[in-house]
């Protein structure tokens, strides 16, 4: 591990400030944040991430969950994984983010993990994690070892010809369902952003994962009120039953009245390069009734762009099935 | 000196070994391979001339204030050190074990403000003042907590290196919402691997504990 300097952040602004000068946010920012540190340090030991500065935000006043007036919730950044899943109006309310959360890592991963740094969590993909190899993310035009060695736990949507690493985080995945808000301080002021434009796609900037510039913090998380009478759920298939990233899951919120679905939202993790919403099958949804006719048919619209490589072209049908069945227990009569 | 005489005078010296606990035995093992190669070790003595000391600490540590089982170090430690590396190198608390060194294993749980966490992945100077537990904390060998306990009487182990991970995992779990069943545990211990595979009696033995912790007093 290279040798870093260590602060500690007592206010927001003295944070962003010190982050400010780093020379990027992304992939080899020299400036770093740490907060759980259950990716970055993983990676400093790798010597993928090498920052030359940490600024410990953990003491950051972002620790807070509260109730909007508007019946949504706001989660601080520096939420705890294990206090976020456990909190009694995110299992009443989101259902969805808290099983998400329960479904990944462990009990110790998840008390040190926090919301901001879940939402920027790094891909699992070998390749990035060896700095023996080329890898576009990692090195900006050094190639792609992935495309062309084993791929078989990696992304099928959302890929380009420079990358195809899979965004591993399930807590993205329900976020990206309940439509969550991401609201950010940088240098320039505050902002706001849908999780939805979060996350970017790799194209030709592999490296760039994220609509974070140097400096930005983000404060905390939005999610607005519960749809009403929606029903959520998360389904994460996997190599093993616990402790292990998806293959293929799917984050759904379905409102449903006299047997019609009326609201569909869905998302798919252990497929996409970011977290995977799919309009595409919330289409085929929408005003048809719960039957699994209708749930096929909008898994196949949610997969008909996926572009398997070597050895993942199993995660086709096994996202397809997943969907499936995470739209039939969903629906299912209490 | 020939293999036969080399291999006479190894069991000789490791006849005495019979009535050792393990942690002696291996110690002692340590102290035989020191002797074996005892020319090129002791011509290295630990060198102390400033030079050589500038070297191997570099300029950049940090003061830091622990606060582990209740007891309060100060020290100078570099900002790379992970929690795991501070207990064991410079704490001498080795009871806390280095597995994959990156969160997979659970070797080195610890509690941090009364929460399992993984010490290897984190680093010790941002946790000035934090309470930190260790094994070492839990109980000793004449006084055992009751899941210590309950791991001996389980033979909820076998070569024993996860075991204290294991333990500080379960004594931890007794205070979160795991649900009754074993299969409610296994989720909750997942994060700490035996490769002996002494799962079934880990379990057995965290139930035994929850069960006795139940029953009214």
């Amino acid at each position: 591990m290279k040798i870093f300097q260590l602060t500690r952040a007592n206010d927001n602004a003295q944070a962003i400030a010190s982050a400010a000068k780093a020379k990027t946010a992304q992939q080899g920012a020299d400036i770093r944040f740490i907060a759980g540190g259950t990716t970055l340090i993983d990676l400093m030991k790798l010597n993928v991430e090498t920052p030359q500065k940490l600024v410990d935000v953990n003491h950051l006043p972002l620790g807070n969950i509260d109730n909007l007036t508007d019946g949504g919730l706001s989660i601080g950044a520096m939420v705890r994984n294990s206090d976020l899943a456990h909190h009694p109006v995110v299992q009443k309310n989101y259902r969805v983010l808290s099983e998400a959360i329960l479904s990944g890592a462990t009990v110790q991963l998840r008390n040190m993990a926090t919301t901001g740094g879940n939402l920027l969590q790094r891909t699992r993909c070998m390749y990035f994690r060896d700095t023996a190899m080329p890898c576009n993310k990692r090195e900006p035009g050094s190639g792609c070892a992935a495309i062309t060695g084993v791929n078989r736990g990696l992304a099928i949507l959302g890929t380009s010809e420079h990358c195809i690493a899979s965004n591993p985080s399930d807590m993205n995945i329900a976020l990206a369902v309940l439509e969550a808000t991401i609201h950010i301080r940088g240098p320039k002021g505050e902002r706001s952003v849908p999780i939805g434009d979060f996350h970017l796609l790799p194209g030709n900037t592999p490296h760039r994962e994220t609509v974070l510039e140097p400096g930005d913090l983000i404060t905390h998380v939005t999610l607005p009120a519960p749809a009403p009478g929606s029903r959520s759920l998360y389904l994460k298939l996997r190599d093993r039953a616990s402790y292990e990233f998806a293959l293929a899951s799917a984050a759904v919120v379905v409102t449903t009245a006299s047997g019609k679905i009326t609201r569909a939202r869905v998302a798919l993790g252990g497929v996409g390069t970011k977290p995977w919403r799919s309009p595409e099958a919330e289409g085929e949804l929408t005003n048809q009734s719960a039957s699994e006719d209708v749930f096929k048919r909008a898994a196949d619209a949610a997969l008909r762009d996926a572009k398997p490589q070597s050895q993942n072209g199993f995660k086709v049908e096994l996202a397809k099935r997943c969907l499936v069945h995470a739209l039939k227990l969903v629906t299912q009569p209490a | 000196m020939s293999e036969e005489k080399r291999e006479e005078e190894t069991s000789e010296s490791l006849s005495g070994f019979e009535t050792s606990t393990r942690r002696t035995f291996l110690s002692r093992l340590g102290m035989a391979g020191l002797f074996a190669s005892a020319g090129p070790v002791f011509a290295q003595q630990p060198r102390t001339d400033s030079k050589s000391a500038g070297s191997s600490m570099p300029k950049d540590t940090i003061p830091i204030s622990l606060k582990v089982n209740g007891k309060k170090y100060d020290l100078r430690i570099d900002p790379r050190t992970t929690l795991l590396d501070c207990l064991r190198e410079h704490l001498h608390l080795t009871g806390s074990k280095k597995g994959c060194d990156h969160g997979q294993c659970g070797a080195c749980t610890v509690h941090i403000n009364g929460r399992r966490m993984n010490s290897c992945l984190i680093f010790a100077a941002m946790h000035d003042g934090d309470e930190i537990t260790t094994i070492e904390g839990l109980g000793q060998p004449e006084n055992l907590s009751p899941m210590q306990a309950a791991f001996l009487s389980h033979d909820a182990y076998q070569c024993g290196y996860c075991t204290s991970g294991q333990i500080m995992s379960a004594t931890a779990l007794l205070k979160e919402p795991c649900g009754p069943d074993d299969t409610d545990v296994k989720e909750y211990m997942s994060g700490n691997i035996c490769r002996c595979g002494a799962y079934a009696n880990i379990v057995s033995a965290i139930q035994s504990v929850r069960q006795n912790k139940d029953k009214p007093a």
